[in-house]
């Protein structure tokens, strides 16, 4: 007899529907898996013998072959045991052939019969949604992530003998708790109220987020530039709910979510050492990279001077696009990847600065090459992060802004953004174009007149002109104001980035 | 025939072939020239090669050695044209050529006002600050600068003279058609632009440990002040005031912190009596004869006069302290955005300049 039972492979971030053929009929004893398995796909043999035999079901002594299709599609993983046991069920005539109706199946079997949880729950869910089925069964760990896809019954099922009674009619599992209740649920976001002075770090922070434009964060180790930083997403507008379902997939594909729908963007900070792949997505099979992590939210790179060169390089062509394209062997794929990128380096070799600085000039300089070149390109903006005085430090915190006053400042600046760039491709300021920039960004004679007196100074090349009409835009929309005034101008060229290549010559 | 005549050429060819050898004699710590360089041939050979069998530019051929240098563009100047600098004369040893690449006029060399600016080659941002300032402000005044083309203050000298458009002199321990170090070559190419590069080893010769101080000699007898931004103590800069010294010239030194490493050298220079250099200002008065009084109470307040809002001269306080940004805002008693405006306006008007990682630092006062 033949049986059909779907469920869903996770690709990168997304899901892919897969269909498992079981057929099971007379010969001599053996369970054959077909339709490119992985090892671990191959192992799923021996977990659904013992999963059936310890939950008092019966194992066919047949010829069992099961088919992965698509079968050119590589199936790597453990979520295929529960689609291969229901098939075995289905096939060997355990349950009614009519079950399980437009159904679909994720879960990994314990030798005992027990549902185990599977990564990317979410985006199975999605993909079944998408697909047309109207149930999916899930092991009960997976069941709050899966119900965050609206328009799809979610069955959490805690084992495989639960799971026969479901499918025989005999019982039926409790819903799992909707959105409303989990929003509820959640840790506050570290604010902006707890960090003592950098006046300028913070209104960089503020500009940053309102134009959505990359920030450099410089100073000495342990002035604050991680704990600053971290406050980024608190300031940004929060997600919609469609970003945030987002968010929640991209975590639970890579095993990091708590099954919650995130509420705040997310905050990622690798490791200097981290290599192109870890950054970007990669391997053989391909996961998803720092990058697409960091999705709709910071991607924090401190020590930005001792990544690889490599793998700043590879983040160009990402943080420009917001997607990863990678190509493994015979398929591609592509990641999500539009996240605010903030570095932090120190202000040189021996990181203590201009007062009492002990390097020499070629260390700087080499310093500063490394800095430079095609991520800074992508950088608007550049802050100062230095200790706090000590008065500051034991000061009381009264004076000091909470992030949520911030965020009502970014947010309006976004609409206004949003309502003028509404023709255009971008989303923010920081996103407009050359074309954009010009038609958006118009200034006053007294502005012009301030930017050009740069350029004839010297101290503005034609690249920083494009960058600093792009931050005086986005001041102006945090001042409310439609029109940029010189003094906008003027607070975008002490915020710009003189790239260390024009200075060394 | 101009330039350098032949057994001139000879001489300085023959330099260059034993600089090996001298290398092989002298190259430990401490170790100077001396007298080597101003012993006749025969003499010189002795000294250097004795019981080495092949006599040294056995291959010479004065033809050949022109039409390399033509090749190179390399220009050689003896003791017996009319454009050598006659201020060299005055040195136990004065190089009997020399070797001299890059467009400036030939003349230049032996101009009798110019001014040697030399120092550490690890400055701090302060000696860095004023090398550029002394540069550029000499450079306006049309005073040609002398220096080494080293990293650190001799770089910055050479900077500023050509950001004012002025005549540089590089002086170099290897031979004029080779940018050292590698990591100045395009400023080795721009001082070849505007002024020139001279060397007393022909085109080709790569530096030695006694080339140096035996290239400071040449800088000093050049130049009519040898200045000093900074250096330590003991340091190749203090070489150069020795020759000066010996010589007769005037030498300089700024003043730096008395915590400073790269200060001990120069304040040790002024408890011995050297000038004190504030400025271009110090340098001009010395050349040219003391500005008046009200000459300077004039210069003094157009500095000044530039900024008359009292925020802006807070910041620039502010920034001469070299406080962070926070620190600049505390000064100024402004919230942080206008500190930054007013820091860009500062910036254009050139009072402030901008690191390249966005500290704020005070340029040199305009001449």
């Amino acid at each position: 007899m033949l049986a059909s039972i779907a469920t869903f492979a996770l690709t990168g971030v997304d899901s892919r529907e897969v269909t498992v053929e079981v057929d099971v009929r007379r010969g001599l004893p053996a369970f054959t898996v077909v339709g490119l398995p992985d090892a671990g796909v191959r192992e799923a043999r021996e977990r659904v013998r013992a999963a059936l035999l310890n939950s008092n079901l019966e194992f066919p002594l047949q010829r069992i072959t099961a088919n992965l299709a698509p079968a050119s599609l590589r199936k790597a993983g453990t979520g295929f045991d529960l689609a291969l046991a229901v098939g075995v069920l289905v096939a060997s005539g355990q349950v009614p052939a009519s079950q399980p109706d437009r159904t679909a199946v994720s879960g990994e079997l314990s030798l005992g019969g027990a549902l185990r949880p599977v990564r990317g729950a979410l985006a199975c869910a999605l993909g079944a949604r998408a697909a047309g089925y109207e149930r999916l069964v899930v092991a009960v760990e997976n069941a709050e992530e899966a119900a965050l896809a609206e328009g799809l019954q979610v069955l959490p099922v805690p084992s495989l003998t639960r799971l026969v009674e479901l499918l025989r009619g005999r019982w039926r599992p409790d819903q799992p708790p909707r959105t409303p209740e989990t929003r509820a649920r959640c840790s506050p976001a570290p604010d902006l109220a707890d960090v003592r002075g950098q006046q300028d770090a913070k209104r960089a922070l503020e500009i940053a987020a309102a134009g959505g434009h990359n920030l450099l964060m410089v100073g000495p180790p342990g002035a604050g530039k991680t704990m600053t930083a971290r406050r980024l997403p608190g300031i940004l507008p929060p997600p919609s709910f469609d970003e945030a379902l987002e968010i929640t997939r991209i975590r639970g594909a890579a095993g990091l979510g708590d099954g919650r729908l995130a509420l705040e963007r997310p905050f990622r900070a690798p490791h200097h050492t981290t290599s192109p792949q870890g950054l970007v997505g990669g391997g053989s099979v391909p996961r998803p990279g720092e990058i697409t992590l960091a999705h709709r939210g910071v991607l924090f790179l401190d020590e930005i001077a001792e990544f690889s060169r490599a793998a700043l390089e590879a983040l160009r062509q990402p943080l420009e696009d917001g997607v990863v394209e990678i190509t493994r062997g015979q398929r591609s794929l592509a990641l999500p990847a539009r996240a605010m990128l903030v570095a932090a380096c120190n202000p040189c070799p021996c990181a203590h600065g201009a007062g009492d600085c002990r390097c020499n000039e070629l260390d700087r300089l080499r310093y500063a090459r490394r800095l430079s070149g095609p991520l800074l390109d992508r950088i608007d903006l550049i802050c100062d992060v230095q200790p706090p005085p000590a008065a500051e430090l034991v000061a009381r915190a009264a004076t000091a802004e909470r992030s949520a006053a911030v965020r009502d400042r970014v947010v309006a600046a976004r609409e206004r953004q949003a309502r003028r760039l509404a023709g255009d491709d971008a989303l923010c300021n920081g996103h407009m174009d050359g074309r954009a920039t010009r038609r958006h960004a118009v200034l006053g004679t007294r502005g012009t007149e301030r930017l050009l007196s740069s350029v004839e100074a010297g101290t503005l090349t034609g690249r920083g002109h494009d960058r600093v009409l792009r931050l005086a835009r986005t001041i102006a929309d945090l001042a409310a104001r439609e029109r940029i005034v010189a003094g906008d101008v003027e607070e975008a060229l002490g915020y710009r980035l003189v790239s260390p290549v024009e200075m060394a010559a | 025939m101009t330039g350098a005549c032949d057994s001139c050429l000879r001489r300085g060819y023959l330099v260059g072939e034993l600089a090996a050898r001298i290398a092989a004699m002298l190259d430990r710590p401490g170790k100077r020239v001396g007298a080597l360089l101003s012993l006749p041939e025969d003499e010189l050979v002795e000294a250097v090669s004795a019981g080495v069998a092949d006599a040294p530019l056995s291959r010479y051929d004065s033809g050949q050695a022109r039409s390399e240098m033509a090749e190179r563009g390399v220009r050689a100047l003896c003791r017996h044209d009319g454009r050598y600098p006659g201020q060299l004369l005055q040195l136990l040893d004065p190089p009997a050529v020399l070797f001299v690449s890059g467009y400036g006029d030939l003349d230049l060399l032996a101009h009798d006002s110019s001014v040697a600016l030399v120092g550490t080659r690890r400055p701090s941002p302060y000696g860095r600050e004023v090398a550029q300032g002394l540069g550029r402000g000499l450079a306006a005044a049309g005073v040609p600068v002398v220096s080494g083309l080293a990293l650190g203050i001799d770089a910055e000298g050479h900077r500023g003279c050509l950001a004012a458009d002025g005549r540089a002199v590089a002086v170099l321990a290897c031979g004029p058609d080779v940018p050292y170090p590698r990591t100045n070559r395009r400023l080795y190419e721009r001082v070849r632009e505007r002024g020139l590069v001279v060397s007393e080893l022909p085109p080709g010769q790569r530096p030695y440990r006694w080339s140096f101080p035996a290239r400071n000699r040449i800088m000093a007898g050049l130049a009519r002040i040898t200045v000093v931004v900074e250096a330590a103590d003991p340091s190749g800069s203090l070489i150069t005031t020795q020759f000066a010294t010996q010589l007769g010239r005037g030498v300089g030194a700024v003043p730096g912190q008395v915590t400073s490493r790269v200060a001990a050298g120069t304040n040790n220079l002024l408890k011995d009596g050297a000038a004190l250099v504030t400025g271009p200002q110090d340098l001009l008065d010395e050349l040219f004869g003391s500005e008046s009084a009200e000459g300077r109470a004039a210069r003094v307040q157009a500095a000044a006069g530039a900024i008359d809002d009292p925020v802006q001269l807070r910041l620039l306080e502010a920034v001469e302290a070299s406080l962070g940004i926070d620190g600049i805002c505390a000064h100024a008693g402004v919230p942080v955005r206008e500190a930054r405006a007013g820091l860009s306006r500062l910036e254009r008007s050139g009072h402030v300049r901008r690191d390249p990682l966005g500290g704020y630092r005070r340029t040199a006062a305009p001449c």
